[in-house]
């Protein structure tokens, strides 16, 4: 079927399978999936500032029910992601500008492809080398923990002293988040992160959890359910945010976005009942191939010429 | 027993929303794509406030219906 806004022809089929795929893995692992939604678009055909664009909207679609939910179980800090929204539109807007100087130039493909390749190559070895040197530490099953909480608490004390870092950065203003437990934190350290968030959200499409999320635990010490929560809601207003820059500058094909949520919004419900038969650090594990297929997909598109029928 | 019956409840909701979900893109592609694509042409600012609004407006619906659903499959099993 030809999609007239974007001018490429996909089977809509394919595309909502797509995102009944990337939903289950959004529903499962905690994660947008882009790094494999993006580079299967372009494998597909779409051109890369329409993948970069049109993910961006799907991740708008994606993160309302989530969020939505995670407001209900109280795991949003309004504080945190108020200044996190300000961080991100700033960082977003950037992205933005960066795409199209490189469409005035012609080089779309080759250098967000060539920085997605490098980020989710990256993101792989990154968790491979967090399981492997969380295994390494002492067990805290002794301690009565389970498993999980286990691995929960063993990510704490392998970053601990990078949390203690930030936090004892006195750039004023600074602020106190009571609802993630944070006492005091400078406002330039949250809006850093999210800065950095929204450039690469922009720039390569999706939500850029894989960078945010790590960010707030590990960075910005928020407890992993808050930061969850407060990622998405964030997510929603900065991704719309970024939906319409990219749609201005006519980087979004509106009629793929939908029919790959339609698909998403059935994956991830399947994805997050998946999570009540499968537990434990091993998942993490599970997850680290996922964005190589995402750099492999790329490196196909940019090899061929992107025709994957 | 009863987890059996949830699966089963759970293929019931998914085999329904899949149906309605894929009637309703099938329509969407048919009746919004020459629409949308002469508002990306022409009128490129009203083509970005209806693409996010589109968004939501799915987004919110296709939640409505699982909701829908879900509550119908427990009152049919009561």
């Amino acid at each position: 079927m030809h999609f007239p806004i974007s001018g490429v022809t996909i089977d809509p089929v394919l595309l909502a399978g797509l995102g009944f795929l990337v939903g289950i893995l959004g529903g499962f692992f905690g994660v947008g999936g882009s790094f494999l939604a993006g580079p299967a678009l372009f494998a597909l055909g779409l051109p890369m500032n329409f993948v970069v664009g049109t993910d961006l909207v799907h991740i708008v679609g994606k993160s309302i029910a989530a969020a939505r939910k995670h407001h209900t179980l109280g795991n949003i800090d309004l504080r945190l992601a108020a200044i996190m929204v300000l961080g991100t539109i700033v960082g977003i807007q950037v992205g933005v500008n960066g795409i199209e100087a490189l469409k005035k130039i012609g080089k779309v493909d080759q250098v967000v492809g060539l920085v997605a390749i490098i980020v989710y190559t990256g993101i792989s070895f990154f968790v491979i080398w967090e399981g492997w040197r969380t295994s390494k530490m002492p067990s805290l099953k002794a301690k009565g923990k389970t498993e999980n909480q286990s691995a929960v608490a063993k990510d704490k004390m392998a970053f601990g002293r990078f949390t203690r870092w930030i936090q004892r950065i006195h750039l004023y203003p600074m602020i106190s988040l009571p609802h993630s437990g944070i006492k005091s934190i400078s406002v330039w350290a949250i809006l850093g992160i999210s800065f950095i968030g929204g450039a690469f959200s922009s720039f390569l499409g999706g939500g850029a959890g894989y960078i945010r999320m790590p960010c707030m635990v590990y960075l910005l010490g928020i407890p992993t359910h808050i930061a969850v929560g407060t990622d998405l809601f964030e997510i929603v207003v900065s991704a719309s945010v970024g939906s319409f820059q990219h749609a201005l500058h006519g980087n979004v094909d509106i009629l793929i976005a939908l029919v790959m949520h339609t698909g998403a919004a059935i994956g991830a419900q399947i994805g997050a009942t998946l999570t009540q038969y499968f537990t434990g650090p091993r998942i993490r594990l599970a997850f680290a191939p996922l964005p190589l297929i995402g750099a492999g997909l790329i490196v196909y598109g940019l090899m061929t010429g992107h025709q994957m029928k | 027993m009863s987890r059996s019956r949830d699966i089963r409840s759970f293929l019931v909701d998914l085999s329904i929303y899949g149906v309605l979900v894929f009637a309703y893109f099938f329509l969407v592609l048919r009746f919004f794509g020459g629409w949308l694509t002469d508002l990306f042409t022409h009128h490129r600012l009203a083509y970005a406030f209806v693409a996010i609004l589109l968004m939501v407006a799915q987004a919110a619906g296709l939640e409505v219906v699982s909701q829908l659903i879900l509550k119908w499959i427990r009152g049919k099993k009561s």
